[in-house]
């Protein structure tokens, strides 16, 4: 704007882009007026893409990047932050994402991976990249590469919330852990991890990741989010769980006011009355595709 | 004796306002619904956020009248980005996606913030989307411990920001950018269009303490 960034500089204000959607959910979208639903029910940003992670597990076949010109009716229909997803590994498709001014990117284990070995290069682009982590290793590796943010991956299209739970406590576990490591532990640590030694630093003095942690995968219900939130999420994700349920509008308002106040039980019992027929989900245990267990 | 200061807690930056204020020796409570905003405090801090969503949740969670009427009755008050848009008296949409900053704005989208009693026009998004967010550093009039007429230089973080397109009748311009405001004041009223709780400088927040 008034003076050249520099590259920390840019850093430092896509990571704040993400402080500025804590506590707030941020749902899948397929259409112009699905994303207005979304906005009227308080979501704090949207995900644009043409076909949710439910439909696309039951189409199968190869899942790329949204059609352009869906995603910029998307941008039009909205005045909050509009994200999309691009395969992992394919910075191509980043760079188009980046031509049309997406507000954030998702290199995501949801679409078919273009690269079975390397994730893309996010330090090369000025806009932000959010990305699915498991554990810290995966967290941290994501962050090296310039992600600044990070949600867990969860199971995507499930509507089983098992392994963002899952996903969730191990990060906090593996933090703690860090946390009370002696200084002269630390490098064995990076080691272990597969990570630079001055990200592990970062989370052994200040007991978090560097960048924004959110939920995501198989969030449903107000109670999910809210679990998500009181194990230590930062904001949350909803995929399928809104627009393949009974009553959206209800049901994403109800999501948005639970992260807000998820210890309140109270609160929470009342939003989860009359809500309509949950996403009918698929159990772990049933699944043939882990999405999960893409790009590590 | 520590200030007490309610953050509105329901999306967005709070804990940052909430970390700059412990550093002035405030105490801080969070507002997320109704009951909590019927308590007694000494000033009010509307972080950023998703204005749309922060709004919606003022008004569903039984916040807004007893907000707005204190803040009518002259409770010191900080509006940053989002929290500026709550505040304005009047705010326009935001640009197209690859629209020119000081272009018309789409027809009909005006519309009072929620609060809507800081004597602005704000225009949303004003910058456009992520990639025109930016940092800089600009002089700001009427800081704490700066001499009327003087300026000081501070760090402003914009991101996704508005910014101020009028200042009406009763509200003072504190700094502006590229000749945009980005500062107001109007009585016990403070409304920034960039991020304080980002950046360490804190005399933005010390003025918020300064107005109790």
């Amino acid at each position: 704007m008034t003076e050249p960034q520099t590259a920390e500089e840019r850093v430092a204000l896509n990571r704040q882009l993400a402080q500025m959607l804590k506590g707030g959910v941020i749902m899948d979208v397929t259409t112009p007026e699905q994303a207005h639903i979304a906005e009227q029910a308080g979501a704090c940003a949207v995900m644009a893409l043409e076909r949710i992670p439910a439909d696309i597990r039951a189409a199968g076949g190869v899942s790329r990047m949204s059609d352009p010109k869906m995603i910029k009716g998307i941008q039009e229909a909205v005045s909050i932050p509009v994200m999309a997803k691009c395969r992992i590994g394919h910075f191509v498709e980043a760079q188009v994402l980046q031509a049309i001014d997406i507000d954030y990117i998702d290199e995501s284990e949801v679409l078919s991976p273009a690269d079975d070995t390397y994730h893309i290069d996010k330090t090369q682009f000025n806009v932000p990249f959010v990305c699915g982590a498991r554990d810290l290793g995966e967290a941290l590796r994501r962050i090296a590469e310039g992600a600044t943010m990070i949600r867990t991956k969860g199971e995507p299209g499930t509507g089983d919330v098992v392994q963002a739970v899952r996903h969730m406590r191990m990060m906090n576990a593996e933090i703690r852990r860090i946390q009370n490591l002696r200084a002269d532990e630390l490098f064995e640590a990076a080691k272990q991890l597969q990570v630079p030694v001055e990200l592990v630093k970062y989370v052994h003095e200040n007991g978090k990741l560097p960048v924004v942690n959110f939920a995501a995968g198989g969030v449903a219900t107000p109670a999910d989010a809210a679990l998500m939130m009181q194990l230590g999420a930062e904001g949350v994700f909803v995929g399928s769980g809104i627009f393949k349920s009974g009553n959206p509008e209800k049901r994403a308002q109800a999501i948005v006011k639970a992260v807000a106040n998820y210890t309140d039980a109270k609160l929470i019992a009342e939003l989860s009355e009359d809500l309509g027929e949950a996403m009918v989900g698929i159990n772990e245990s049933e699944i043939a595709l882990l999405m999960a267990e893409r790009g590590k | 004796m520590g200030k007490k200061i309610a953050v509105l807690a329901v999306q967005g930056a709070f804990i940052e306002h909430e970390r700059a204020l412990a550093k002035l020796g405030c105490e801080c409570i969070e507002l997320r619904q109704g009951p909590d905003v019927e308590q007694p405090y000494d000033a009010l801090v509307l972080p950023g956020g998703e204005s749309t969503a922060q709004a919606k949740m003022l008004r569903e969670l039984g916040m807004l009248d007893t907000l707005k009427s204190r803040v009518v009755a002259g409770l010191p008050v900080l509006g940053t980005c989002a929290g500026l848009i709550l505040l304005a008296q009047n705010v326009e949409e935001g640009v197209p996606a690859a629209g020119d900053p000081n272009g018309p704005v789409a027809a009909g989208a005006t519309a009072p913030g929620a609060i809507g009693t800081l004597p602005v026009t704000v225009r949303r998004n004003a910058y456009g989307r992520q990639l025109g967010s930016f940092r800089t550093i600009a002089p700001c009039v009427g800081l704490p411990g700066v001499p009327d007429g003087e300026t000081a230089d501070i760090p402003m973080t914009f991101i996704r920001a508005p910014f101020i397109k009028e200042a009406h009748e009763g509200a003072e311009v504190l700094a502006r950018v590229d000749d945009r405001i980005v500062a107001v004041r109007s009585g016990n009223q403070l409304g920034v269009s960039f991020h304080p709780e980002l950046d360490d400088d804190l005399r933005i927040h010390e003025l918020l303490v300064s107005l109790i």
